[in-house]
């Protein structure tokens, strides 16, 4: 597809345009063939109800339509139940992918089973969905009445985004961790220089990082405001998705691309922050960590789509250790992202460490994270999470006070029942 | 083209109201039905303005509205509480798309002159959308918007563009 005729173009540009049949660059308004798209129990059931009403018998792509039910994974309640059953019925009916309640998060399971490609366009009915971008495709959260046009369709129309070029520098230090680089992103980046645009990663400091962290950053950027997340393929995204012969097509982003604007971090400087619970339904206030030693804490959620793979339990894991007990007021919520994190979790033997320590291990799926099903913190409660957002209500209570953090920061918390910088349990180790 | 206009009071909200805010997302485990989430609009944001809130209003936010979570619900629940336009500097993207899918005028202008409880008119002309304050007799520039999203909202939202038309134009 590169030609040398054509100006350059961004990871985002070319890929749009090889999925509308014609170069395009920003600004312009396509319609674009979508390779693969994913809905959840909390957006398939309307998603069916709009593909209904648009008229839809047989979806366009059965084998790439992919639904997950995660959000309320167990549901506590007949009418859960009922919309669950209802994606049921309809994926009986049509032969798509149905990942039930236990398998994990739908943007995990994406991933992990093989849906995803480099050089892909991926929707999906869940605004975290932007993690696809990690293996160089553009992926992008969209509502249920669009992903019902792609149910019918097969397509969708898209405007082509600007980018902002991300480039990293360097290498994260010990107990610095990605979702540190994601926190720093949406403290310096104003939603409305972000919104509508894509983030792509550069930089000898982004090829240091490894998939799971790189999905990290492409997951978070929809928290920054932006409308994806992507990087340039390597080794390290043919080796993690391990697709078999279907390796897909690289994009890499010309030398002389255009970049509405450029965001430079240095991960050797970079320390770890906290996201602060909001206050008067204003944004988190994003600070170092530094900031806030020593508050109590009463909870510590890992889990989630962000912060619930293996590498990030097992890097909390790694800090508990030093600390040898969790402190007894705390109680510690473990949510695996999928059934496969929790697996290896099992054989590894740190499924057996998390429950020593006193850790409750919920259902893969979206547990605790957006207060559909799992543990609720009670009022006036904090929390020290590993999730993406905080928002004033967030984990099913709007009196708890939500801090988002990395694994190793939540853990360090776990062990003192405070706000503590995990550097001191890592120096500990050395 | 045909051309819409819009007018009523401004009811003011804040800067990054997120969908959650609009609507928690643990009340759609239960149903989602617009006209039934509508009774718990802006609940963990502000029980009272969202039982305050009267068919015609026009919401009117600061930057970034309808960000966090994609859940359409969010946008419904606005349509099912009779209100048929929203005011913000700028939108989250996909609370954007749904709010033309469900045809609910998003428009994007400079917000902050307006007061609560002014009267706004808002004229769609065309791709062109226009916003006085008729209140302090300001008139407002606003972004326009694109062939394509004039088209959906002419035909009624997405499923009515789709039911029409059964797929979309190979060129937009
Ligand atoms: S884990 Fe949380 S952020 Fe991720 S998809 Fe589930 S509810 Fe959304």
């Amino acid at each position: 597809m590169p030609s040398s005729s054509v100006t350059p173009a961004t990871i985002s540009e070319k890929i749009l345009s090889a999925h509308c049949g014609r170069e395009c660059r920003a600004g312009e308004s396509v319609v674009c063939k979508v390779d693969a798209a994913m809905a959840t129990d909390g957006s398939a059931p309307m998603a069916i109800d709009y593909f209904n009403k648009m008229g839809g018998k047989k979806l366009a792509e059965p084998q790439s339509m992919i639904f997950a039910l995660d959000h309320y994974a167990p549901p506590d309640n007949p009418a859960t139940v009922e919309l669950q059953d209802r994606i049921r019925r309809f994926s009986e009916e049509q032969g798509n992918t149905l990942y039930d309640i236990g398998a994990g998060i739908g943007h995990q399971l994406m991933i992990e089973r093989g849906h995803v490609k480099p050089g892909q366009l991926i929707v999906g009915a869940d605004s975290h969905s932007v993690a696809y971008g990690a293996a160089n495709v553009f992926a992008t959260g969209v509502g249920s009445s669009d992903l019902a046009a792609v149910m019918l369709t097969g397509k969708l129309w898209f405007k082509v985004p600007e980018s902002i070029r991300v480039t990293l520098t360097g290498k994260l230090p010990n107990g610095v961790d990605a979702k540190d680089i994601a926190l720093e992103i949406n403290r310096t980046l104003d939603p409305a220089e972000a919104s509508y645009r894509t983030l792509e990663f550069q930089g000898d400091g982004a090829a240091s990082l490894t998939f799971e962290e790189r999905m990290l950053l492409t997951n978070m950027s929809t928290d920054a405001g932006a409308k994806a997340g992507v990087f340039a393929a390597d080794a390290t995204t043919t080796a993690y998705l391990n697709a078999g012969d279907d390796v897909g097509v690289a994009v890499h982003a010309d030398k002389d691309a255009v970049y509405a604007l450029d965001l430079n971090i240095d991960l050797d400087q970079l320390t770890p922050r906290l996201a602060r619970p909001p206050v008067d339904g204003a944004a988190a206030e994003i600070v170092g960590i530094e900031q806030d030693l020593g508050t109590p804490v009463d909870m510590v959620y890992l889990g989630t789509c962000t912060g619930g793979r293996k590498s990030d339990l097992e890097r909390a894991l790694n800090v508990l250790r030093t600390g040898g007990t969790k402190h007894k007021r705390v109680q510690l919520i473990v949510t695996p992202a999928s059934d496969r994190v929790y697996s290896d979790l099992a054989t590894e033997g740190m499924l057996a460490e998390f429950i020593a320590l006193g850790a409750l291990v919920m259902t893969p799926g979206c547990g605790s994270c957006c207060g559909t099903c799992g543990t609720i913190p009670g009022n006036e409660k904090v929390v020290m999470s590993a999730a993406n957002r905080n928002f004033t209500g967030r984990m099913g209570n709007a009196k708890a006070r939500v801090y988002l953090a990395s694994p190793e920061a939540c853990a360090a918390a776990a062990i003192t029942g405070e706000i503590t910088d995990p550097r001191t349990f890592l120096e500990a180790q050395q | 083209m045909t051309s819409l206009t819009i007018n009523g009071p401004a009811r003011l909200v804040g800067a990054d109201i997120n969908t959650d805010y609009i609507i928690s997302s643990r009340r759609k485990r239960v149903t989602i039905d617009p006209d039934a989430l509508q009774l718990h609009i802006f609940e963990d944001y502000n029980a009272e303005f969202g039982q305050s809130l009267k068919p015609d209003d026009i919401i009117v936010a600061g930057k970034n509205f309808g960000c966090g979570s994609a859940m359409e619900v969010a946008v419904t629940v606005v349509r099912a509480a009779g209100i048929s336009c929203v005011l913000a500097p700028s939108f989250a993207r996909a609370y954007y798309r749904n709010a033309i899918n469900n045809g609910l005028l998003p428009v994007i202008c400079d917000t902050s002159s307006i007061q609560e409880g002014d009267t706004l008119s808002i004229v769609s002309e065309g791709n062109d959308i226009h916003v006085t304050n008729t209140s302090r007799d300001i008139s407002i520039g606003a972004a326009s918007l694109s062939s394509m999203m004039i088209e959906i909202l002419k035909t009624g939202g997405l499923t009515e563009y789709l039911r029409k038309h059964g797929d979309f134009p190979s060129e937009i």
